[in-house]
This record gives C-alpha cells, sequence and structure tokens, in this order.
C-alpha cells in the first residue's frame, strides 16, 4: 500500500489546484452560484480540456480510464473550492453507470460527450417518501409495442435542471420496494412529457423535481439487464459515495485552515483566541474528526473496486457514516470557533458548513448508512 | 497513491500468522482471551519463543539483534499478535530502553543491557512518574546525587507498571535544581535489588496490583549507568516518546476487544434471542466497528508515511487518543453484554489456578474488571487533555 501521490498524481492535483485558485476563489463561486445552471459553464469546459470528464471513461471511448485514488483526488480538491460544477452526477456516477453497464451503442452515443463536456447526466432514482431507499420506487414503465411508457415522479435529481439526459429507475415488475423488478432507462430531459422543476439547494448548488407522465421509450433506452437495474445502480451510486467521501473531507480541511486562521488572529481579552485552551480542545477534536474523515475517504476509494461485494458495500456504508457524523460536527464546530461571524453568510465558513450537510444528506446520511452497516453485519 | 495490499504484504502477514498461531502456547492463549492475570512466567516464555525465531525485537535494526522490520510489518506482528491471544511484548525494555541505548547509550551498555533485553531475562520497569510530577513530568523530585563515581538516589518514583517483577529500572532524575526543570533532569539505569530500593504494589479497580510506587533510599548507583549526558535526560524522554509514536494507537488491543464482543454479542441472549440480533444494541456494535475501521486506516496511513521517511507529528497525539477511547467503548460494551451480572466479581477467579465459583460463570466474570481497568488507557502514556494540547499547539502554531 502507498498513500503517497505518484508523479502523475501530483501533475493532476497540481494543476486541478493552480486552476481552483486562479478562478475559483470564494466570490467567483458566489457569482457561479446564481448563474440559471447554479454554475458556470466555461469551468464546465475547463474541466472538459483538463481530461477530467473522462476521468472514469474507458480509453476506447476517448476517456483517461483513471482509478478509484485519482477521483479522490479530484473530488477532494473539488471539495477545498466549493466546486458547483456536477462532476459527480455526469463524471462519475453517469459515466461509470453507463460506462459498466450500458450496450456498446449507449456507450458509443454518450460516453464521448460526457468526455467533451458536450452532455450532462442526472440520476433520477430516488422517490418522494423514498427517502434514501433506491429500491422504494413507484414509477413504473410499461411495455408498449417494442418500447416502454413510465410514470412517476422523481426527488431531489442533483443538477437535474441542467441535465441533458436521465437516468431514470423504474419498475418493470415485483412489489414497490423490491430490489428485484427495476430497470434503468435512458431518457432525454426534453422528451415529451418530462417535467423537470428545479429549485436551488440550500449548499448553492441546484437539484430539481422530476415527474414523468406518459413518456415513451424505446426498447434500446434500458441500460443492463431489464428487472436487474438494481444492482447497476448500487454500484454505480457506491461510486458516488465514495466521490462525496473524498469531497467532504476536501471541504473540511479548508475549512479547518479557515477556522485556524481565524483563531491566530481575533483577539479578545488582550490575546489571539486560539491560545484559549477551551478553544484548544475544540480545534484538537475537529482535527481528530478530519483524521477519521481522511482514512474512510481512503478506505472508500480503497474498497469501491473491491471483487467482493459484501466486503465493498460494508466499506462504503462505513466510509459514509463516519464521513457523514465528522462532517456535520467539524461544520458546527467551525461556525462555533468562529462567534458571530460564523453565522454570516458573507464568510465562506457557513458555506462550507452547509455543502458538508447536504454531502450527508445525499445518497444516504450517516444513520442510513449505519442502518446498512449494521444490516451487513448479520 | 496504490491503495491495494500488496503481495509482499499479505505474504508477510500469512508467514506472522501461521507462525504465531502455532507457537503460541495453548494456555496463555487461553487466558489472555478470557481477560485472566498472567503470571510473570507466561510473559517471559512467549518474549523466549519470538527471540528464538528471531522475532524478539521488532522495532530494533537488525545489527542489534532486531528484526530490521519496517513501520507497517511490525503494525502487522503486532496485529497479529493480539489477534492470536499473545501477551503484548512488554515495551518498557523492547520499546523503551532499547531505543534509548542504541540511540545514546555506550558501547559497553549496550553490550551489557540488549542481550538481556530481547531474552527478558531482566525485566525492566520504567520509573517516569512521581507523586508531584504527572503531567508535568518535568517537576520530578526524585533526586541523584553524584558522589566519586556513584549516584545517591532519594525519591519516590509512581505508577509503576511491574515494578514487583522488574529486576532492573531506568529513571529519570533530578541532578541539578538551579535553571530550568528540564535541564536538571538525567537517565539512569537501577539495578532493583540496589540496597535502599523498596516496591509497594498499588491497588487498582479491578483488585489487580500491576502498578506500583518505588522507593529510593540512599541508593548508591555506579555513574557507569547513566546513560548519555548528565543533564541530558530531558531530551532522552523526548526522543523515547518521539520512538514509535504509532505503536499507541492500540489497534490490536481494539481487534482483540472487538472480536470478544462478537463472541459475547452471539453467546448471550435478550428475549430469547442472540444480543446480536437486537437492533438497538448491534447499531452500537456497528458504530465501534467503523470507528475501528477508520482508526485502522489512520495507523496504516500513517505507518506508510513514517515508512517513506516522513516524520510523524501530533497525528500521533490522535492515533493514542482514538485509540484509547475505541478501547473504552468497546470495553463499556463487553460489560454490557453481561447485563446484570457485571455486578458481581470474585477477583481471585482472575488468578491462575482458582477452582471456587463465581455467580454468573467465569466468561462473564471479568468483564466489568476490564472496563474499568481500561479506564487508564486515555491516562497513561500522556492524557488525553495533554494529547489535544499537543495537536491543537502545533496546527495553530502557539
Amino acid at each position: 500500500m502507498d498513500f503517497s501521490l505518484s508523479e502523475e498524481q501530483q501533475i493532476l492535483a497540481d494543476s486541478i489546484e493552480r486552476w481552483l485558485a486562479a478562478d475559483y476563489d470564494f466570490e467567483a463561486r458566489r457569482s457561479f452560484s446564481v448563474r440559471p445552471a447554479g454554475f458556470a459553464e466555461e469551468n464546465w469546459q475547463r474541466l472538459a480540456e483538463f481530461g477530467l470528464l473522462g476521468l472514469n471513461v474507458p480509453a476506447t471511448h476517448g476517456g483517461l480510464e483513471g482509478s478509484a485514488a485519482d477521483i479522490f483526488i479530484v473530488m477532494r480538491a473539488f471539495g477545498r473550492a466549493l466546486v458547483l460544477e456536477p462532476y459527480l452526477s455526469t463524471a462519475v456516477v453517469g459515466a461509470s453507470l453507463i460506462g459498466s453497464a450500458g450496450t456498446l451503442d449507449q456507450k458509443q452515443s454518450i460516453l464521448p460527450g460526457i468526455v467533451t463536456g458536450s452532455r450532462r447526466i442526472a440520476l433520477a432514482a430516488l422517490e418522494p417518501g423514498a427517502r434514501f431507499d433506491f429500491h422504494d420506487v413507484r414509477t413504473t414503465a410499461r411495455r408498449r409495442g417494442e418500447g416502454y411508457v413510465i410514470d412517476g415522479k422523481k426527488a431531489v435529481v442533483l443538477h437535474g435542471d441542467s441535465a441533458d439526459t436521465l437516468i431514470v429507475s423504474a419498475r418493470t415488475s415485483g412489489a414497490s420496494t423490491d430490489e428485484n423488478g427495476l430497470s434503468l432507462f435512458l431518457i432525454d430531459s426534453a422528451a415529451a412529457g418530462v417535467g423537470v422543476r428545479g429549485f436551488p439547494s440550500i449548499d448553492g448548488q441546484r437539484s430539481a423535481e422530476i415527474g414523468l407522465t406518459s413518456v415513451e421509450v424505446a426498447r434500446e433506452a434500458v441500460v443492463g439487464e431489464l428487472d436487474a437495474g438494481f444492482a447497476v445502480l448500487e454500484s454505480a451510486v457506491e461510486r458516488g459515495l465514495a466521490a462525496l467521501c473524498a469531497e467532504a473531507l476536501g471541504a473540511m480541511e479548508a475549512l479547518m485552515d479557515l477556522t485556524a486562521e481565524y483563531l491566530r488572529t481575533r483577539k479578545q481579552f488582550g490575546q489571539p483566541i486560539g491560545r484559549f485552551q477551551a478553544l484548544q480542545h475544540r480545534v484538537a477534536d475537529v482535527l481528530i474528526a478530519i483524521e477519521q474523515a481522511r482514512s474512510v475517504a481512503l478506505l472508500a476509494a480503497a474498497k469501491v473496486d473491491d471483487p467482493d461485494p459484501r466486503e465493498q458495500r460494508k466499506a462504503i456504508a462505513a466510509a459514509k457514516a463516519m464521513s457523514g457524523r465528522c462532517g456535520r460536527y467539524v461544520g458546527q464546530q467551525a461556525v462555533q470557533l468562529h462567534g458571530g461571524m460564523g453565522m454570516s453568510d458573507e464568510l465562506a465558513v457557513g458555506h462550507y458548513f452547509k455543502r458538508l450537510n447536504c454531502i450527508d444528506l445525499t445518497w444516504g446520511d450517516a444513520a442510513h448508512h449505519l442502518e446498512r452497516y449494521s444490516d451487513l453485519m448479520c | 497513491m496504490d491503495l491495494r495490499e500488496s503481495t509482499q504484504d499479505r505474504e508477510f502477514r500469512e508467514q506472522v500468522r501461521v507462525f504465531v498461531e502455532g507457537a503460541l502456547p495453548g494456555d496463555i492463549r487461553g487466558r489472555v482471551l478470557d481477560f485472566k492475570r498472567l503470571e510473570r512466567e507466561d510473559y517471559v516464555r512467549w518474549q523466549r519463543i519470538l527471540y528464538e525465531q528471531g522475532w524478539g525485537a521488532p522495532g530494533w535494526p537488525s545489527d542489534h539483534g532486531g528484526t530490521g522490520w519496517n513501520a507497517l510489518q511490525r503494525v502487522v506482528f503486532e496485529e497479529e499478535c493480539f489477534r492470536a491471544g499473545a501477551p503484548r511484548q512488554m515495551p518498557f525494555g523492547l520499546s523503551m530502553l532499547g531505543p534509548v541505548l542504541i540511540a545514546f547509550g555506550s558501547p559497553a551498555q549496550r553490550q551489557r543491557f540488549l542481550p538481556g533485553i530481547l531474552t527478558m531475562d531482566e525485566w525492566w520497569c520504567q520509573g517516569y512518574s512521581e507523586p508531584g510530577a504527572g503531567s508535568d513530568l518535568a517537576a520530578l523530585s526524585t533526586r541523584a546525587q553524584r558522589q566519586a563515581d556513584t549516584y545517591v538516589i532519594n525519591g519516590q518514583k509512581m505508577w509503576t507498571s511491574f515494578a514487583h517483577w522488574a529486576d532492573w529500572i531506568f529513571c529519570l532524575v533530578r541532578t541539578r535544581s538551579e535553571g530550568k526543570p528540564q535541564d536538571g533532569i538525567s537517565f539512569l539505569l537501577v539495578d532493583m535489588r540496589t540496597p535502599g530500593v523498596s516496591v509497594k504494589p498499588i491497588r487498582t479497580l479491578d483488585q489487580g496490583s500491576d502498578i506500583c510506587q518505588v522507593f529510593f533510599d540512599d541508593v548508591v548507583v555506579p555513574a557507569k549507568n547513566l546513560v548519555g549526558q548528565e543533564n541530558q535526560g530531558w531530551a532522552i524522554a523526548k526522543y523515547l516518546l518521539g520512538h514509535e509514536r504509532t505503536n499507541m494507537a492500540g489497534v490490536g488491543m481494539c481487534k482483540r476487544l472487538l472480536s470478544r464482543l462478537e463472541h459475547f454479542a452471539r453467546s448471550e441472549r435478550k428475549r430469547g434471542k442472540p444480543l446480536m440480533e437486537d437492533i438497538r444494541f448491534r447499531d452500537r456494535l456497528a458504530k465501534l466497528e467503523i470507528d475501528l475501521l477508520s482508526h485502522e486506516w489512520s495507523l496504516l496511513r500513517l505507518t506508510s508515511l513514517e515508512r517513506s521517511g516522513n516524520a510523524i507529528g501530533p497525528e500521533a497525539s490522535i492515533l493514542k487518543i482514538r485509540g484509547s477511547e475505541i478501547q473504552q467503548e468497546l470495553a463499556a460494551l463487553l460489560m454490557e453484554c453481561a447485563g446484570p451480572y457485571a455486578i458481581p466479581y470474585v477477583a481471585q477467579a482472575l488468578e491462575p489456578g482458582y477452582t471456587g465459583e463465581t455467580a454468573g460463570g467465569d466468561h462473564l466474570n471479568a468483564l466489568a474488571a476490564q472496563y474499568f481497568d481500561l479506564r487508564k488507557v486515555s491516562i497513561y502514556g500522556g492524557t488525553s487533555e495533554v494529547q489535544k494540547n499537543i495537536i491543537a499547539k502545533s496546527h495553530l502554531g502557539f
């Protein structure tokens, strides 16, 4: 095992950091966030130029075919800068789902577009009332002629209003909470019957509520085996979860840097407040939490490709549970250590805090993944 | 960054596992896994077995009789020993004095003392804390007065683990009262059989007495037993603290506790079903397993950094704190497995050869004692609060 960056990885990390330092400071981010899409198209094109959008795409389809460790490096850097662009949905989850389960036609028609930045994907899988259960699906896909007709609702689809392609889970058989009987469909977000209502998220990103009313799709829109979409979906989401753990780590590290600087410079009672032991111990607790978050982000990156599915699921559940818990804790403490200033929208602190909470709430919070882990112990 | 276990690492683990499982005497293993007390001879017997295998000193360089293993190999070795139910290798000679003699000792001292540490022919203990010097170690007042080619020691050491079994003690003593307290401390080796040395065991919460008070009453020690220079003791103490700090992580012990906990969660029942099937209990166990998993990966990462030549700083304090907390939480849950049978306690049942009765059965008798005893881990070797001072100050630069 080797935790230090290889030469190529160091170059990757440096080039991302340089770009973010130059073009993505906190004020720039604020201006990107209020654009209609919730991010900046020019940044998306930069990501394409760097090749980063193809990091999860096989070389045969024009991608860089990177490792989970590479994704870790990218997402950690994005977490540090609170990057808004829908990298997770398109380049991590979308690319890996289609790359692993798509037909040759699907790969050829979609993956090159991901790499060049011309196609964006959103995962429309969770539903109102289903909380974090990907198997709790009421959306139906009924056979009509050679194709399917899809009806249902999808909830909190991350960046759903800026994606042109949706990956939709729908029931082709089974009861509403069965894992079997789910199928995945590729749906054009401009197709007739697809209603997309976008909303701002509390962390400055965007999500959408999506209605599907008699949406007609061809047989070729099915990704993977019919009725066996759950495993494909779960495996792509696991990649997303590992990536989120890395993003959370980056956000926590940056937040701690801001907080340490504040404790060194803010004076009360005639001295920097960081000299007070009560605050020092809070800082130590935060650093301990970040160390846990760092370990599990690495654990997730290491195990996301584990051939033993039980081992893989346990590791990812453990990582997301721990990362979520630590992220919230670190955010709360950072606000507290900033005193009144921590409550101000003007500072970046609160924005990191909000993003960390949203990461926790994405695709299963700490309680959800603890439950998953606990069930896997039996 | 390559996050896969290498073939070499896997083979090494396998090699250690096969040897340890085969060589560990069954009676020792049984007592260790049942949280019973070991006798002095048990520790010596196991150390001898490792010594014969060439693994007596995992942390020493090979030209001093060590294995020359890298940091990761040492972690794997320790974990495998704990896993199998081996007694821990006593750290006082192997991890503390040995490295100090290798770094600061004279050739004569190394030649005289290192072999006895390796074979455990000589049992060492550590004379650091005093009644008035705990976290503030530099406040120590045990005096060593130079007289011709001897030192004469007067004073008292406290919380000295296994002093009642020790042949030798290495001590921090005050050799100068003027100036900064840190600048008047020396590092001395004392034969426990020297006239004037007396030992009084301290009874602890579990009714054990592994820790002692050690009294020095005009104890005469040859000056050749001084390690390093006179008044250089603080630098040596700091070196010792910095040496192999990752071994404070306690991952081996955590894993052993977890494995015992899983055992009891299956054997003990609630409302007719194993505790493991009680979701409320299992969720707590799950949280601890996750805590331990992340702690283990911290150790792996830091060990790997150490191996590639990076100095480990305050991260070692993080390992110490987390290792302590996890051990203590595991022990608490372990005690809860016994339910009301954590109340009755027959301390003698932990001793070898006990044939009498216990209330809830022998297997449950030791669980509460283990919980109470492990409260020590967040106190010894620098309390969690002192560790937090170190972490915060190093990060904030104060």
